[in-house]
Formats: structure tokens, C-alpha cells, sequence
């Protein structure tokens, strides 16, 4: 499967993101489970909303952390996290 | 006093199983719940709950799971529910569907309930209602439904075992006509009345092989629509269930009477004294009591666990499983196949495959006190 770079991606309504005090990060919560995530992963998560799509949020996320040349690694989460259903393509 | 050295990390749980009752309207022949439930009769009040659950979660317990015997006989559900909702846990119903209503549903879903959990006894009336001991098939699928009906994220729970695991694909047909979320095809675990029932409840090889080429396929098949969860039976592995992911290491069970345990099958084993919360915080309960250390760490593993280079993927398995087999609750779990038990479990699906008449003991008051007098 590969992801197209232009379909927005919505973060799964049945799935829960969440900040973790305790943990000091964020965790996906859902029925009977739980995913402990890097800081990373979770900006990335965090832009799924419906409106974003992998390239946008490789940009945005290319600009907030100074680096360029993101948008591997970041459809490599995301195709991960399509997957496993932590997300969804609104087409 | 242990040295700081000496002493096994202790990570902040993160499960917090609240049972909490342990009566039930059903009598599964293969119930999780301890064979001598009866006794237990005090159970915690709504304040002792609503406390419990903000000391767990301030311990780090995000997972909170509302189970029993049947949770919706707790009047007060929908205030716990609110209550841990409010405290930034993801809640959990686990039930059996039956006694939920419209009524009940929208509350839940006011309340803020997260997701329910509908299980199954057969995708069948005539078989699911044999095996609850009560007519009730068609208040779950009516009880599934309203849960979707509500929008709550379903997972329908399906329990497999020698009667019902030949019927797989009938209930995985029945999931997608209810259009369920999640499908778990569970396994009886022969540890509570699932023990006692052993020798009814215990599946093939062959009737394994058979459902698990089954789930694969409609795993496949469904990709992306609904998560199919299948499990194995641990007699025909040869390494043993890393058991609740270590012993005091994420789990957290609260009993109906406030006995904290490290999983809801604990109480069996012997002179362990298992704190109650009515009396210890649940700091101290996770932390310091002498249960949850006993068998927290390596330190307390005999050979052939001990010098094992898979001790830390399983934990030597399951104290319960050790114990009701060997006797000794510091054995190595005898599905292992390093394990000097090993026989044990393997006469058990030798067994297995003999046929034979396999009388039921329904799990209610009357066989728990047949249980304690034989």
C-alpha cells in the first residue's frame, strides 16, 4: 500500500490520543489497548485532523523542527499507523 | 530492608481490572471467576470505587476495564463510569449484554464510556443458551444493536473451546452481520472453572488448527473493517503465555471485597496474603506489599527458567497455570517444553483426543459448594 500524498487523514474516532502525565507522553488508547508514543509520532498523530495530508503535515513538521526532507520517514509512520487503524483517509 | 540494588523495578501499572460483583445472571460452565465465589460476599461500596480509581490513576493506570461476574448489576455503574471518565482513564464495559437496555446504553454513553466488550457463548440460540445456563441469545444481539446504535466502538468477545470451536466462521459471520469493531475469539484458559471443566472444555489439535486457518483468513479478508484477535490454547504450544506481561508489572485486579491481586486468577494460589484496599493504600498495594513482589523480577526463578534466555519474553509463564498442575505455584509453567512437568500437559491433550462422555459443571452457587465438599 502506498499513501497518497494529497488524501486528508483523520485521526480514528474510535481510538483515543491522549497526553500522559504520568508517562510525561502520549498514548493511544482504544478497546483493551494501548500504544506508548515517541514525541514524533505523536506531532505527526496530532495533525491528522481531517484536513492534512501527508504532505502538508511533512511540511509543517519539516518547518517546526528545522530539518528537511521528512515526508520518508513521516509516510513510513503513517502508513504504519493506516495499518493499524489509529487513523483513516477521508477521501 | 532490601538494598536498593537488590530490587526488581517496579513500573507504574497501567491496567486497572475493577471487578465488581462477582454475581452473575449466566453460569458458564468455563468462568473466570474463582470456583469458590460465594464467599465473597462484602463487596466495595460506590465511595470505596470512586477512591480506588483516583488512586490508581494517579499511580499511572490508564486502561480501566468494568467486569464481574456481570457489571450491569451494579446500579452505581454509570457514577463510576462518569467518575473515571472525568479522571482521563479510557473505560472499558466487559459484559454479558444481558440486562442492558436502552435506558442503560444512554447513560453509558452520557456518562462517557468509552467501549463496550459483548460476549458470546455460541453464534447459535439453542448452544449459547445451553451454555450460559439461561436463555439469553437474543438479548445480545439486541444488546449489540443498541451498543452500536449509540456509536460505542464493539468488541464482541467469543469464547472458544472443545463445544464451541468448530463454529468459528458461524460467529465470525454473525460479528460482521452486527457490525462489530473488534472480534476476539478467545480460549478457555483452564484456570478457574475452566479448569475444573477441563476435560469437557479442552479443544484438538485438529479443531485448532481448523479455526485458527479460519480466523487467518477472514483476518485477511477484513483488513481495515474489523480486528479479529485469535487465541491460542497454551496446552499445545510449546513455550509458555508471558502471563499478564509479568507479575505486578502492568496489571492491577481489584476483586468484588477490595482483594488487590496481579490477575483476577491469583487468589488460588496458596498462602500468599493478597492486601485488600479497604485496608492499604493502592500505593502501597502496587509498591511495597509482599504479594506483588513475589514473583516481580528473576530473582525467584528456578531452573529451567532461571538460566533461560526467554525468561524475559514470558516470565516463566503463569504461577496459577504452575500451580494447579504441579502443585508448586514457583514451577515453570509445564506448557513449556523445557519443563520437568511437561507430561502433565501433555496426558491432558492426549486426553483430549479421546472421545468419551465429558459431564458440564455449571459454574452457580450449588457446584462452588459441591467443589468445596469434594
Amino acid at each position: 500500500m502506498s499513501l497518497d500524498p494529497k488524501t486528508p487523514l483523520l485521526f480514528s474516532p474510535c481510538h483515543r490520543l491522549q497526553w500522559e502525565e504520568s508517562q510525561q507522553k502520549y498514548v493511544i488508547l482504544y478497546p483493551e489497548g494501548l500504544v506508548e508514543l515517541n514525541h514524533t509520532s505523536a506531532d505527526i498523530l496530532k495533525l491528522c485532523d481531517g484536513h492534512h495530508t501527508l504532505e502538508t503535515i511533512a511540511a509543517e513538521l519539516e518547518r517546526k523542527y528545522q530539518t528537511p526532507g521528512l515526508i520518508e520517514d513521516i509516510r513510513e509512520f503513517l502508513e504504519i499507523a493506516l495499518d493499524n487503524g489509529w487513523i483513516q483517509t477521508k477521501g | 530492608m532490601t538494598t536498593a540494588g537488590s530490587k526488581p523495578r517496579v513500573n507504574p501499572p497501567r491496567w486497572l481490572l475493577a471487578e465488581l460483583t462477582y454475581a452473575c445472571p449466566l453460569q458458564c460452565p468455563y468462568c473466570s471467576n474463582p470456583v469458590d465465589y460465594p464467599r465473597y460476599k462484602n463487596e466495595l461500596t460506590t465511595d470505596e470505587w470512586l477512591d480506588i480509581l483516583r488512586q490508581a490513576r494517579k499511580l499511572g493506570a490508564v486502561q480501566l476495564g468494568f467486569s464481574g461476574g456481570e457489571p450491569l448489576l451494579r446500579q452505581d455503574l454509570e457514577q463510576l463510569i462518569a467518575e473515571s471518565r472525568k479522571l482521563g482513564y479510557y473505560t472499558n464495559l466487559i459484559t454479558s449484554g444481558v440486562g442492558l437496555n436502552e435506558e442503560r446504553v444512554r447513560a453509558f454513553k452520557e456518562a462517557g464510556l468509552d467501549h463496550i466488550q459483548l460476549s458470546f457463548q455460541a453464534p447459535f440460540k439453542e448452544l449459547n443458551d445451553y451454555l450460559a445456563g439461561t436463555a439469553c441469545f437474543e438479548q445480545k444481539v439486541e444488546a449489540a444493536k443498541l451498543i452500536k446504535r449509540y456509536g460505542f466502538p464493539m468488541v464482541l468477545c467469543f469464547v472458544r473451546h472443545r463445544l464451541t470451536d468448530d463454529y468459528v466462521e458461524d460467529f465470525l459471520k454473525l460479528a460482521i452481520e452486527l457490525k462489530a469493531d473488534y472480534v476476539e475469539l478467545a480460549m478457555v484458559q483452564n484456570l478457574a472453572w475452566d479448569f475444573v471443566n477441563r476435560k469437557a472444555l479442552l479443544p484438538t489439535q485438529e479443531q485448532l488448527a481448523r479455526s485458527e486457518r479460519i480466523a487467518k483468513a477472514y483476518q485477511q479478508k477484513l483488513k481495515g473493517q474489523m480486528k479479529i484477535y485469535y487465541v491460542v490454547q497454551d496446552y499445545y504450544e510449546s513455550r509458555p503465555k508471558a502471563c499478564m506481561s509479568g507479575w505486578g508489572n502492568i496489571f492491577l485486579t481489584i476483586a468484588p471485597d477490595g482483594t488487590a491481586l496481579p490477575c483476577h486468577s491469583a487468589k488460588l494460589l496458596p498462602g500468599i496474603e493478597f492486601p485488600n484496599v479497604r485496608e492499604h493504600s493502592v500505593q502501597w498495594v502496587w509498591e511495597e506489599s509482599p504479594a506483588f513482589n513475589r514473583f516481580r523480577g528473576f530473582a525467584w526463578m528456578p531452573e529451567p527458567c532461571r538460566s533461560c534466555n526467554e525468561k524475559e519474553k514470558d516470565f516463566g509463564g503463569c504461577r496459577c497455570q504452575a500451580y494447579l498442575l504441579t502443585g508448586d505455584m514457583t514451577a515453570t509453567d509445564p506448557v513449556c517444553s523445557k519443563s520437568p512437568h511437561h507430561h502433565l500437559v501433555e496426558q491432558a491433550t492426549a486426553q483430549a483426543r479421546q472421545s468419551g462422555d465429558r459431564p458440564l459443571l455449571f459454574r452457580n452457587p450449588k457446584n462452588a459448594r459441591r467443589l468445596r465438599i469434594t
